[in-house]
């Protein structure tokens, strides 16, 4: 027995470091959003609030100066910062949306497909993975401005380009992440309920969906995700938009403010409190029956990771 | 030939239906009539068509030459959502996301029936089964003889005309297995349906059935009674696949009335009933319980032979010894221990004894009439040929 517990002990405090390698990072950014500027740079200011300094004036903030909430504020009124955020997040949504769409739609067609016919499908499908996204970008946007040069109404750079952009990649990897549970999901089911009389979309709406949902709630965040921070692509094809991580960069080079960090704790919290709600509504629809809150749950569980 | 609908004598017939899976026959030309509250097997060794033959009737597959027949009306092409037929499958294919009793009210919940109606339909079924008081669980909570129980609550609560059971008892243990065909059998009874059972277990067939169909290679061997099936296998596959067989192969030296004589070789002379044409190689086959083997050498005559002794066994309730026949011919024989007297229990190993056998206990299972020389009517045939043989030896 003291063996046993010996080694539980070993593990539990194994996986204690582990969490607070994960996260000490994002607690040290979260502190600091209420970091003060340093005391020789409040030297001679004169205003009431500190957080109007210019960010090449504020001093050493990487350590710390005393507590302030004044960058929140600060960071909300910055006229860049919040569009930006807002921008991206339009994106990632829209992007999650439809590229779960594409993705499902490809999955459920291309798993039952004969090998022969797949085959180009699949190797176009990890192109859009593979191929290094600094090419896919430069070839987006010479394609983009070609096209408007020939096709009037295809939209300038900007909005609607970024999202372009972001559901072919997205698209591919939910198809990816769909089908593999599809597959794995095999035909019994569906024949099932084939067998007790229900048609192929009564069968879908009832079958076949709800065991795919886990998955396609996975492909949806990480579809959010990878486009709420992806940099290289709208660079590219943003025109005269600019997006949270384009507005970040361009920052860096006039120095970030605690600002930033206020910002992205907000993020952080608004993610938490959505994953903390999303996570209650399933728990309380486990006891109901038609739908698939266990692996869900599980799934989202691995999600909050990142 | 075709009847008027509603005047129909069977519930699935099959008229000369093959499907092939790319240049692999699955099912050859299969005739197979199936008749109204029947409860018949299909029995065969593994890859022999059963499941192929089972997903035409449910649905899933589609024959690519002959006409399938359900309550007497064409099936091809009928999708398996419109067929008034119902599947237990072999992986039990329970809906996991859904609990006991959504399960088995998903069919009628696709028919329309009202939730009221719905709950009380499942809930007789699964008394049926004898599964009560489990309904709000998830399948994945129950164990593997439970959840056999929901496939079977799942499709009975249809009232099919037809139910399909793919190898229902294929994952449960021995002892489980048993119960439940007992249960499976006196549910059958019970409701009155049309059940098609597909095993590659011999004794569950037979124990089962009103009739077997034995398969092989994608056609029907033989079909009838279990009694008739083991008493009178028509083939060599049959006779190998049922019970146990011990062979002997020679040729007809005599046929008088419906009586053949064979000369096995080494002074072995099988006589025996059937109609078997002179000069013709047959192979003979006779079960160990039909044979009897007494100690000491007297003389040999027609259904005796001479034999040396080379080991013997306890199975339980019965001895049995493996033989040499004077033809260098390796049989076995078996004895009840119930006798009173059993004669096998004073043999071993070494012994000389007399093997001896009725004129009833001979069974005829192929003919090959000779062309130039018949050298090879020692030798082993496979069961295709076999097959081959028995049908022209019908016509
Ligand atoms: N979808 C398929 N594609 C190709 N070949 C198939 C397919 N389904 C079955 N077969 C082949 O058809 C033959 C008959 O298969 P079937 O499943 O009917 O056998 P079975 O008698 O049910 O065997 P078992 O007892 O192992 O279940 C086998 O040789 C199998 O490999
Ligand atoms: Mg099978």
């Amino acid at each position: 027995m003291p063996r046993v517990s010996r080694a539980k002990a070993g593990f539990s405090v194994w996986a204690g470091v582990v969490f607070v390698f994960l996260y000490l990072p994002i607690a040290v950014m979260a502190l600091f959003a209420f970091n003060k500027p340093s005391e020789a740079a409040l030297v001679g200011f004169q205003g009431t609030d500190w957080c109007a300094l210019p960010p090449d004036k504020i001093g050493n903030v990487s350590v710390w100066n005393g507590f302030t909430t004044c960058w929140f504020s600060a960071g909300l009124h910055d006229p860049s910062y919040v569009p930006a955020i807002i921008t991206s997040a339009e994106i990632a949504a829209l992007a999650a949306i439809i590229a779960t769409c594409l993705g499902l739609c490809a999955a459920l067609a291309l798993a039952r497909m004969k090998t022969k016919i797949r085959a180009p499908f699949d190797v176009l499908v990890y192109l859009t993975l593979v191929v290094p996204e600094i090419v896919v970008a430069v070839a987006s946007l010479i394609f983009f401005v070609q096209l408007r040069n020939h096709v009037p109404f295809f939209p300038q750079l900007g909005f609607w380009t970024i999202l372009i952009g972001q559901v072919v990649f997205n698209a591919s990897l939910a198809m990816l992440v769909i089908r593999a549970r599809f597959v794995g999901m095999g035909d019994t089911l569906e024949e099932a309920a084939y067998d007790l009389g229900s048609g192929p979309v009564s069968t879908f709406r009832q079958v076949t969906f709800p065991r795919l949902m886990p998955a396609i709630v996975a492909s949806a965040l990480l579809s959010f995700t990878f486009s709420f921070d992806d940099y290289v692509l709208p660079a590219f094809t943003n025109g005269t938009t600019n997006t949270w991580p384009i507005v970040l960069y361009s920052a860096v080079r006039f120095g970030i403010t605690p600002a930033v960090n206020a910002l992205a704790t907000i993020m952080l919290a608004l993610t938490a409190v959505a994953v903390i709600a999303v996570a209650l509504v399933l728990r309380r629809s486990r006891s109901r029956t038609t739908s698939a809150p266990d692996a869900v749950g599980s799934s989202l569980g691995g999600m909050i990771g990142f | 030939m075709t009847l008027a609908p509603g005047d129909v004598a069977f519930d699935v017939e099959f008229r000369g239906i093959t499907k092939r899976f790319g240049p692999l026959v699955a099912v050859n030309r299969v005739d197979l009539q199936v008749n109204k509250g029947e409860f018949l097997s299909l029995l065969g060794p593994s890859g022999c068509g059963k499941t192929t033959s089972l997903r035409m009737i449910a649905g899933f597959e589609q024959p690519d030459e002959g006409e399938l027949l359900i309550g007497g009306t064409d099936a091809v092409g009928v999708p398996p959502y419109r067929r008034n037929v119902n599947t237990v499958f072999q992986s039990y294919a329970l809906f996991p996301h859904m609990s006991v009793i959504d399960n088995v009210a998903y069919g009628l919940k696709q028919r329309g029936t009202g939730k009221a109606e719905r709950i009380r339909l499942s809930g007789e079924a699964l008394e049926l089964v004898q599964l009560t008081g489990r309904q709000d669980h998830r399948p994945s909570m129950l164990s593997g003889g439970q959840q056999q129980r929901v496939a079977l609550a799942r499709a009975l609560v249809m009232h099919p005309q037809v139910l399909l059971l793919d190898e229902p008892l294929g994952a449960l243990d021995l002892k489980l297995r048993k119960e439940m065909q007992v249960e499976l059998k006196r549910i059958q009874e019970q409701v009155g349906i049309t059940f098609i059972y597909v095993t590659h277990d011999q004794e569950e067939a037979l124990s089962m059935s009103d009739r077997v169909a034995v398969m092989s290679n994608g056609v029907i061997e033989q079909l009838d009674e279990p009694r008739v099936i083991y008493d009178n296998p028509r083939t060599s596959f049959v006779a190998e696949f049922i019970g146990d067989m011990n062979f002997l192969s020679g040729v007809v030296t005599e046929k008088v009335g419906g009586q053949f004589i064979v000369d096995a070789g080494g002074g072995v002379v099988i006589r025996g009933h059937g109609a078997a044409s002179r000069g013709s190689s047959v192979r003979v086959g006779i079960r160990p319980e039909r044979m009897t083997a007494l100690p000491g050498s007297p003389e040999q005559q027609a259904n005796s032979a001479k034999a040396t002794v080379l080991s013997k066994m306890y199975l339980g309730d019965q001895i049995q010894i493996s033989v040499s026949l004077a033809n260098g011919q390796r049989i076995i024989v078996r004895e009840q221990r119930a006798s009173a007297n059993p004669v096998l229990d004073v043999v071993y190993s070494g012994d000389e004894v007399l093997v001896s056998w009725d004129d009833k206990a001979p069974l005829l299972l192929e003919q090959t009439v000779p062309l130039q020389s018949s050298a090879e009517a020692e030798q082993y045939t496979p069961s295709e040929e076999a097959a081959v043989h028995a049908s022209t030896e019908e016509s």
